[in-house]
């Protein structure tokens, strides 16, 4: 265990001294813009000369006010801890007041995302296995749709992502929860369709005539043999296929003024000006991520000790 | 046309794809490719009955030939917008994160602990919804087509380099150490032996990063663009109710998503012609 971690960490250190490297030259002019108006003497004067000089001039020059960039309220980069205690001010501290679900928290706009999430992995999984069956079991289905499946994910949904909010509305469904899932389902059925359809055509020709002569019919030999070693692929796509929808659902709420969700935080956050509300809520969506990846991964774990599949 | 001719003949056109499937010529390739060409246009023939015929709005829902027409219509358009936001925006940024991936991955690849720390960090990072990044870029790089290639760059760069380290360590231990019998050094064993053998890997990784990169370019868009580019036109279309052109530029956006995924398919068969899922059979 130590000895994977270990490397991981020492990366993980390493990307953080990087990124607090960074914060300095990317805020040195703001913090020289806000020097020089708090009445402080830089070098050189004047925002215009400032923008024709090099970042790591002014940093030469002005040493003393590099320690500035690292306590802006709005920096053009944040320093780890700032998003840290943003993501901690919008989480747990609201949560311990009790506020957990207020409109400013990020737990509400979480949870937001998550529904949609899962509304749409409900929704693509559904299609995937059900198309995944059809496709092994005729031919038809698989050449006229398959090469479409593939097709689809060629396409960048994100295009498409006004067009089916527009539409929905239209029609008049309340809301976004729909179109939103709709667009997350569109990009997780598709890892879910091929690791299916792989998972049921893994039986090999041997286990599946053993079935045969057993006098088993297609219901139960799909049952009994093709389902059951479907499973381990199952979850393989299900992990990619929960990240994808949770792009889905952020890349839904991004473009479309959505109020509510991780998405619709960035975009606010983007029209108003707050950037630690973007990174806060980029980090949230990350956490997000690796927490449903994780926990499919549990699942996986006790599915397949269940199954009596040694790990 | 009424909705029962295109039902009828959207099952005509199952009925001759089934007879096809079920022939002895199912494995030819131009029934492999009549086939879903087929489907799709019996698809579109019930698109354009169904608006027609249950009278939805064109500004909902316009039907397939009038998109066609806009299509036609508004080329000049359609390619001013194309230069935009896939040549400059998602190709410049494709070539640069693709190049740096490759490039960082064959460096890592010299020392375990960086490959063994990276690794697992990369497969976690290519899971998450980088696009969020696109509002933070676009006011880091300006409002052109600088800021769209930089998000692309982040985008296309660590599924590219999860799977091409994946790759370099594809190539056994036998086949290395017979390159070590020839007396072979560092470099001749990555460009005779690794480097060929984590191509099938690489490519994967360039084939996820086609699709990324075009959605990345196209978002970065909807937070600011110059008066042109697709995801400008899609955000301000959706808001003038000229829905046909945004269609017209989603036709675009597919039809240019599949030809790049096909082309790079098309290289990968060139390239790794002696793997066995490229074999004929």
């Amino acid at each position: 265990m130590m000895a994977r971690l270990f490397p991981v960490l020492t990366v993980l250190v390493a990307l953080v001294a990087l990124w607090y490297a960074a914060v300095a030259p990317m805020n040195i002019r703001q913090s020289l813009d806000l020097a020089e108006r708090g009445g402080a003497t830089v070098v050189p004067e004047g925002a215009r000369m400032r923008s024709e000089t090099s970042v790591w001039l002014l940093m030469a020059r002005n040493p003393s006010e590099i320690a500035r960039g690292y306590s802006l309220d709005r920096p053009r980069l944040p320093t780890p801890v700032q998003v840290g205690q943003e993501l901690w001010k919008t989480t747990g501290a609201m949560a311990m007041r009790g506020r957990a679900f207020s409109k400013r928290s990020l737990i509400f706009h979480g949870w937001i995302t998550l529904q949609s999430t899962l509304y749409g992995f409900a929704l693509g999984t559904t299609v995937g296995i059900l198309g995944a069956v059809a496709i092994v079991y005729s031919r038809t289905m698989e050449m006229s749709v398959m090469p479409w499946a593939i097709i689809s994910q060629t396409v960048p949904i994100v295009a498409l992502a006004p067009m089916i909010i527009v539409l929905s509305s239209q029609i008049g469904v309340e809301g976004r929860a729909l179109p939103k899932a709709i667009i997350s389902a569109y990009l997780c059925f598709f890892p879910v369709l091929v690791g299916m359809v792989k998972g049921l055509r893994s039986p090999t020709r041997e286990q599946l005539d053993l079935l045969h002569t057993y006098n088993a019919g297609g219901v139960a030999s799909f049952l009994k043999l093709r389902l059951p070693s479907s499973v381990p692929y199952l979850f393989t796509s299900l992990k990619i296929g929960i990240a994808a929808a949770l792009v889905g659902t952020i890349v839904g709420e991004l473009p479309t003024g959505a109020i509510s969700g991780l998405g619709a935080r960035i975009l606010i956050g983007d029209q108003f000006g707050t950037p630690l509300a973007i990174w806060s809520a980029l980090f949230a969506a990350a956490i997000l991520a690796g927490a449903l990846v994780t926990l499919l991964g549990w699942l996986q774990g006790l599915a397949m000790r269940r199954m009596g599949v040694r790990a | 046309m009424s909705m029962t001719t295109a039902i009828v003949f959207w099952l005509l056109a199952w009925g001759v794809n089934m007879q096809l499937a079920r022939s002895g010529w199912h494995d030819h390739r131009l029934v492999r490719i009549f086939v879903p060409v087929l489907f799709g246009i019996s698809l579109l023939v019930l698109w354009e009955a169904a608006v027609a015929s249950f009278g939805v709005s064109p500004v909902i829902l316009p039907p397939p030939s009038a998109i066609g027409a806009r299509f036609l219509a508004e080329t000049a358009t359609l390619w001013e917008d194309f230069v935009q936001t896939v040549l400059k925006g998602a190709l410049s940024g494709y070539v640069i994160g693709a190049s740096a991936a490759f490039l960082t991955a064959i460096a890592i690849d010299r020392s375990r602990f960086l490959t063994a720390g990276l690794l697992p960090i990369g497969n976690f990072v290519a899971a998450l919804p980088i696009v969020g990044i696109a509002p933070i870029l676009v006011s880091w790089f300006g409002f052109d087509w600088q800021s769209k290639a930089a998000v692309v760059v982040v985008m296309v760069f660590f599924p590219i380099l999860v799977n091409t380290v994946q790759g370099l360590a594809e190539a056994g231990a036998m086949q290395r150490d017979l390159m070590r019998t020839y007396a072979a050094g560092y470099w001749q064993t990555l460009l005779k032996l690794r480097l060929p053998a984590a191509m099938p890997f690489l490519f994967n990784g360039l084939k996820i990063a086609t699709t990324l990169a075009l959605i990345g370019a196209i978002v970065a868009e909807y937070f600011g663009s110059p008066t042109k580019g697709m995801g400008f036109r899609i955000s301000t279309g959706v808001g003038s109710l000229s829905i046909d052109l945004v269609w017209a530029e989603i036709a675009v956006a597919a039809l240019t998503g599949s030809a790049v995924y096909g082309l790079v398919a098309l290289i990968e068969k060139r390239v790794t012609f002696w793997h066995p899922s490229q074999r004929t059979k």
